[in-house]
């Protein structure tokens, strides 16, 4: 069996004595589209965080690509987030840097790229996610929701990373477009065999995105597996979010 | 982890093999740059079906190396192909817009203009402050009462241990000097009308103000700034709630109100400071120095370092605000507007310092 490139062991996570977390498990292999479900405030996004290594979990260990993150060596670190791509809820685009700067940023942070080279790569992700050159020189600050959506996501893409991390990716999209992320994401996938993670309330993207969920509730990952396996686990949370959209999975 | 990029070249064939990835191809990438180039020429046949991986950073390599064209003889998998085809499509040559040049002039007139407009901006936030002080009048019930003791309390309270101490020190310090030099006329009975008027009337008020625009001000302006940024501002309209009478007319009225206060208090322990190294120093007794003070120090001076505070506090919150309230929503403009908010508030400061003086050259100075 391949090495998992997300591994999760007994994870436990508590803010001021509240447990979010309790011994939770998670084991994503390589080539798996993980969608995470959970209600609000079940700590989804607490948990990519401690993928991501941003947050130390209480208790328990995160590796990566079979590196654990809470290693200490800096440059070994660097290289294991080079691989992993990650897409914030809000975007987080750098706000002082324009759009073409924002995707050139992680390219020009390697340090062995010409510019011709660089800015070639930051108009193929452009146009990957439906963005006009033109659009380059706005700020984060010109640009709708959306728009700063898919610029993010060109930003977590442009080091086309092995692991893809997406909170929320369609929120704020129109259907038509969050149809095109879909297709886009799961090109991707097919060309590069990413791994992809995300965090959504969006039925429709995991309908077309996911081949795995994972439902977090009660503190821990309550099912895991193949989607339409998932779908059939009788627990209340799972009966409740897939209840009524049930056909439209299938 | 993966299998790293190759590159075959047998009788007219160039073979590319393994995982053609940014990350595969970063630990020797001018060494992959270099075999690729030497394979420049025309007629061999590039085969990259054995390819098992293509991302985008490799396919324009390929792409760069093959002038910026499709080679004659290719074999490729459908899959890459397509990778490839998207570096294809992208415009040859894409126009960056061309870098700005200033030239000096132009960046004084612009320096000037900005000047210009940001007194105007000023002048029109202290228009909508007395339209809204006018307001306030006709319906007193919406005056922001815990908005404006908050205000007292942060900015006039927070600050009374920071403006001791330096007031104390700046008192040692001043007194010891001045000591040292009246001591060689033996004048010695003189500290204490130097240390009345230059801290009462002048250091007091300077001191502390250029504190408060430091602490206070640039307090003032991030704090408008984030709310800017994160939309809170204009959360507050959408309220129907005024953001000049809740959010600035408070931190305005809080600051003026708060400085003749903390100026009585630092010109206090300054004085106290003084007549503590004057002990030392000329053996000057402290109910000496307490005596002689009022005989040295006509009140007027008290009034005029009061009314200093009182002027200086408004300038300071003004100028904060104004700053904060013109942040654009990013994070450099909030950095750059908390730094101009500061300096030219305690530009400013100096500047009204010097119409004080001015104004004020007739009186409160004691005439021997």
């Amino acid at each position: 069996m391949s090495q998992p490139v997300v591994e999760l062991t007994g994870i436990c996570t508590a803010f001021a004595g509240n447990f979010v977390h309790r011994d939770l498990n998670l084991r994503v292999e390589a080539g798996q589209i993980v969608g995470l479900l959970g209600g609000s405030g079940s700590g989804k996004t607490t948990l990519l965080r401690e993928m991501l290594g941003l947050l130390r979990p209480t208790a328990g260990s995160v590796s990566l690509f079979g590196f654990n993150l809470n290693g200490s060596d800096a440059l070994a670190q660097r290289a294991v987030r080079r691989r992993l791509g990650m897409l914030f809820q809000h975007g987080a685009l750098f706000s002082a840097l324009s759009v073409f700067d924002n995707i050139a940023f992680p390219l020009r942070e390697l340090r062995c790229l010409d510019e011709d080279w660089i800015r070639r790569l930051v108009h193929l992700k452009l146009a990957m996610v439906e963005m006009e050159a033109s659009h380059g020189k706005l700020m984060p600050a010109e640009l709708s929701g959306g728009m700063v959506k898919r610029v993010a996501l060109a930003r977590a893409l442009a080091l086309e990373p092995e692991l893809l991390l997406l909170d929320e990716p369609t929120s704020g999209l129109d259907p038509d477009r969050s149809q095109n992320f879909v297709d886009l994401v799961s090109g991707l996938q097919q060309a590069l065999g990413l791994t992809v993670i995300m965090v959504t309330h969006d039925l429709n993207t995991l309908a077309g995105l996911a081949s795995h969920v994972a439902v977090l509730a009660d503190q821990r990952i309550i099912a895991f597996g193949p989607k339409d396996e998932v779908m059939s686990v009788d627990h209340p949370f799972v009966t409740g979010f897939f209840g009524a959209d049930r056909r439209k999975l299938l | 982890m993966s299998a790293p990029p190759r590159l075959h070249v047998e009788s007219g064939r160039v073979l590319l093999s393994g995982h053609w990835t940014l990350a595969a191809m970063l630990p020797d990438l001018t060494g992959l740059q270099a075999q690729l180039a030497t394979q420049r020429s025309v007629d061999v046949v590039w085969d990259l079906s054995a390819l098992s991986r293509l991302d985008s950073a490799a396919a324009v390599l390929l792409w760069r190396t093959w002038g910026n064209a499709w080679p004659a003889r290719l074999e490729i998998s459908p899959l890459h192909r397509q990778v490839i085809e998207r570096v294809a499509e992208l415009p040859h040559e894409i126009a960056m817009p061309p870098a700005l040049r200033i030239h000096p002039i132009e960046f004084i007139g612009s320096l000037l203009l900005k000047a210009g407009r940001n007194l105007q901006g000023m002048i029109i936030l202290f228009g909508q402050l007395l339209l809204d002080v006018a307001f306030l009048f006709k319906h007193p019930a919406d005056i922001p009462w815990r908005e404006f003791t908050a205000n007292i309390y942060k900015s006039g309270a927070q600050a009374l241990p920071v403006t001791a101490l330096v007031g104390f020190l700046i008192g040692i310090t001043i007194s010891y000097l001045s000591a040292l030099q009246l001591k060689s006329f033996g004048a010695d009975i003189f500290i204490v009308n130097i240390l009345g008027i230059s801290i009462v009337r002048e250091l007091g008020p300077v001191l502390v103000a250029v504190l408060v625009a430091g602490r206070s001000g640039s307090a003032m302006t991030a704090q408008i700034g984030v709310m800017r940024v994160t939309e809170e501002i204009d959360a507050l309209s959408t309220m129907g709630i005024s953001r000049t009478i809740r959010v600035v007319l408070p931190k305005i009225i809080g600051l003026t109100v708060a400085m003749p206060l903390i100026v009585l208090w630092a010109s206090a322990v300054a004085l106290l400071g003084g007549m503590l190294a004057a002990m030392l120093q000329l053996d000057l007794s402290f109910s000496y120095f307490i005596e002689s003070l009022p005989r040295a120090l006509p009140v007027a001076n008290l009034f005029i370092g009061l009314g200093k505070g009182l002027v200086f506090g408004f300038v300071i919150s003004l100028v904060a605000c104004y700053f904060g309230l013109h942040v654009k929503p990013n994070t450099e403009s909030l950095s750059s507007n908390t730094t101009s908010a500061v300096v030219t508030a305690i530009t400013t400061v100096i500047l009204a310092d010097a119409v004080f003086a001015i104004f004020t050259r007739h009186i409160g100075v004691p005439q021997l």
